[in-house]
């Protein structure tokens, strides 16, 4: 289990990732190193932006965006794109179908498809699209003990943690910029100075200091606050002054999240009372990797759609106010095990598993059908009869995201399946089987369709929070 | 005068010849033989014999995604393996029909049951009925369910039912309904009530 907490952390910090920020969706791809240089896959680039589709024609690679069309051909450095010629500045590959093109030309391939400023910090891997930025002001309190006021331009949901002598926030999700006077020094000998740093896809903000530091969060999200709570080392002892340890007992640090999910954003909880259960939705895109799960098509592979399907319904959820943990990010390939246990581990709120389908019509949800198990043992609970302490809540839910998409005119049913993870969690989990719409099996990779799906898991996940929240 | 020694050479060598020709040639039957032996797909079990009786099969549909109750009427040996077999084929030979509800490989095959007490049914698929099955979270349940209904429906006592593959766990039917553990009967009835499945 405890190799699951880390599952987001290995991701993030054994693999080369790109994030991208656009006013539809902020999420992150993986990166590949070939032929010296840095490649992404250009669907996973530009489906969460549209409605795209791509097919492999000999040595090219022909795809339609939106309504713009590419022509890509397999170790040329020039394409076409919009019918102009467009220099790549290194070979397209492709590789299983996939067409990948060297990082360093997404800032002129994605302003020729999009129309719009795209800035991409190339060193970093950060890919901004339009004005999406997010700023940030840092002012310094006299007061005592000193505290640090960060106001940013809109809300944000770092994940912080401390080392000797600072304490960072890394931003994997906020299109973070650097502010104004970078660094900033301030005239005190306790907070003492804040660093803007961005790499591999995140951007981080570093604040020194020679106490322990508290962070806490207020206007929606917009303002972290960090108070110094503890006396300033000794000097002269010839260590390192050791910086968010725990600080006294009156005055709690804000809960640093388990790596590879998110935290929570909120005021820091009182003194006594008792501990905030994170918001955090788990999403998770089935299959991925060597499982291709259904074909729904030719060419198009279930885990691919179930990919572009749970980016969307992070964003849905993100703007519902959860933190939301996806599984994969890119085509990684997870046991079902490993699902489970990312879920068990994060005692998320709501565990969504996406699956897509060519049969019928509109959408399915399914809660567990449970075997018949051995009975719990003291607190540990039958594996594969996990869920059945939380299956009345998975069914309410259930039956919230059926009732949401109907009022779309979206057509869907409840349903009971022996599908895992399901059964594995002690949480609250659902499964949704994303069916052809009005334009048959066309429907699933679109985004337009898929966000409509998205907006009413997300609205059903909110219209149950306050249940899933008392949940014991 | 040709010398007796090369008479006698040419008669061994002709002898050598004849004899070769009549076994290539034996081998050639033989290998058509074979060929015609593995392309025969047709049962080689001795067909069941027993009284005609009327049976409820549970055969799923897949444009309403439910199940549908559907007497048929078939011969039924007196034994109550036999019996769960011969009603699973049965099902099975309407999936395998070319208007079926829900087309299942012509090559699928129950290959046997095991019923063991109390209340155990073990079913055996060939590899061909899981291989060659359409991956879906649906059009799985909608076969698991329909073998457990018409199985449970027909021979009493059965309250749990585990689904093999070439005699073999399996982790998937064909990569979403659970086959590593038992279906409880109930469960699943409850479900197919319930849910219209």
């Amino acid at each position: 289990m405890a190799a699951l907490i880390f599952l987001g952390a290995s991701t993030s910090a054994d693999q080369k990732r790109l994030s991208i920020y656009s006013s539809v969706a902020n999420y992150t791809l993986p990166v590949t190193d070939r032929l010296g240089r840095e490649y992404v896959g250009l669907l996973e680039v530009l489906e969460p932006l549209g409605r795209i589709s791509a097919h492999l024609d000999g040595q090219h690679w022909k795809m339609r965006f939106n309504n713009s069309d590419g022509d890509f051909v397999a170790g040329r450095t020039r394409a076409k794109v919009r019918g102009r010629d467009l220099d790549l500045s290194g070979p397209f590959l492709i590789e299983n179908s996939r067409g990948m093109v060297p990082l360093s030309s997404l800032n002129t391939l994605l302003q020729r498809f999009l129309g719009n400023q795209v800035n991409l910090h190339e060193a970093a891997r950060r890919l901004f699209i339009g004005d999406i930025a997010t700023q940030v002001t840092a002012q310094l309190d006299s007061s005592t003990p000193p505290r640090l006021v960060l106001n940013f331009t809109a809300p944000v949901n770092p994940t912080i943690s401390t080392e000797p002598g600072k304490l960072k926030m890394v931003f994997g999700r906020e299109p973070l910029v650097p502010p104004a006077n970078n660094p900033l020094a301030f005239e005190s000998s306790t907070i003492s100075q804040t660093n803007f740093s961005e790499s591999n896809g995140t951007a981080e903000l570093t604040i020194a200091a020679s106490a322990p530091l508290m962070a806490s969060f207020s206007n929606n999200g917009r303002t972290i606050t960090i108070t110094a709570t503890g006396q300033p080392a000794a000097p002269g002892t010839g260590t390192s002054p050791v910086v968010g340890e725990a600080p006294p007992s009156e005055s709690p640090p804000a809960p640093v999240p388990a790596p590879g999910t998110s935290p929570v954003t909120g005021e820091t909880p009182p003194p006594d009372s008792a501990p905030v259960r994170l918001p955090l939705a788990i999403v998770d895109p089935a299959h991925g990797g060597a499982e291709r799960g259904a074909a729904l098509s030719e060419t198009l592979a279930e885990k691919n759609v179930t990919l572009g399907f749970g980016r969307l319904l992070r964003h849905e959820l993100e703007r519902q106010g959860c933190a939301v943990m996806l599984l994969r990010e890119g085509d990684d390939s997870l046991t079902l095990d490993q699902r489970a246990e990312a879920g068990n581990a994060a005692r998320a709120l709501i565990y969504i598993s996406l699956h897509a389908a060519s049969e019928g019509n509109g959408a399915r949800v399914y809660t567990a059908l449970l075997s018949r198990e051995g009975p719990d043992q003291g607190p540990f609970h039958a594996w594969n009869a996990a869920q059945t302490h939380a299956l009345p809540l998975s069914q309410s839910v259930a039956a919230a995201i059926v009732n949401e998409m109907q009022k779309r005119e979206f057509s869907a049913r409840s349903l009971s399946a022996s599908l895992r993870p399901l059964n594995n969690l002690v949480v609250p989990a659902v499964a949704v089987e994303l069916a052809p719409g009005p334009n048959g099996v066309a429907d699933l990779p679109s985004a337009n369709y898929q966000q409509k799906a998205a907006a009413a898991i997300a609205d059903a996940v909110a219209s149950q929070r306050q249940r899933l929240e008392t949940q014991p | 005068m040709i010398p007796r020694h090369l008479t006698l050479g040419v008669a061994v060598l002709l002898v050598i010849v004849l004899s070769m020709g009549i076994y290539l040639n034996r081998m050639r039957r033989s290998a058509d033989e074979m060929q015609r032996l593995a392309a025969d797909t047709r049962p080689v079990a001795a067909p069941a014999s027993g009284p005609t009786e009327t049976v409820t099969l549970y055969v799923a549909d897949d444009v309403i995604g439910s199940l549908r109750s559907q007497s048929a009427q078939i011969p039924l040996p007196g034994g109550r393996q036999q019996r769960a077999e011969e009603l699973l084929r049965a099902l099975l030979r309407i999936y395998q029909q070319p208007d079926s509800p829900h087309p299942l490989a012509p090559t699928a095959e129950i290959r046997s049951i095991y019923l063991v007490d109390p209340g155990v049914a073990v079913i055996d698929l060939n590899t061909a009925f899981a291989d060659q099955h359409r991956s879906s979270i649906l059009g799985e349940q909608l076969t698991v369910n329909s073998l457990v209904e018409t199985l449970a429906a027909n021979v009493p006592g059965i309250t749990q039912v585990r689904i093999l593959v070439d005699g073999n766990s399996r982790e998937t039917l064909a990569g979403h309904a659970d086959l590593s553990e038992f279906f409880d009967v109930n469960a699943v009835g409850q479900a197919v009530t319930q849910g219209g499945q």
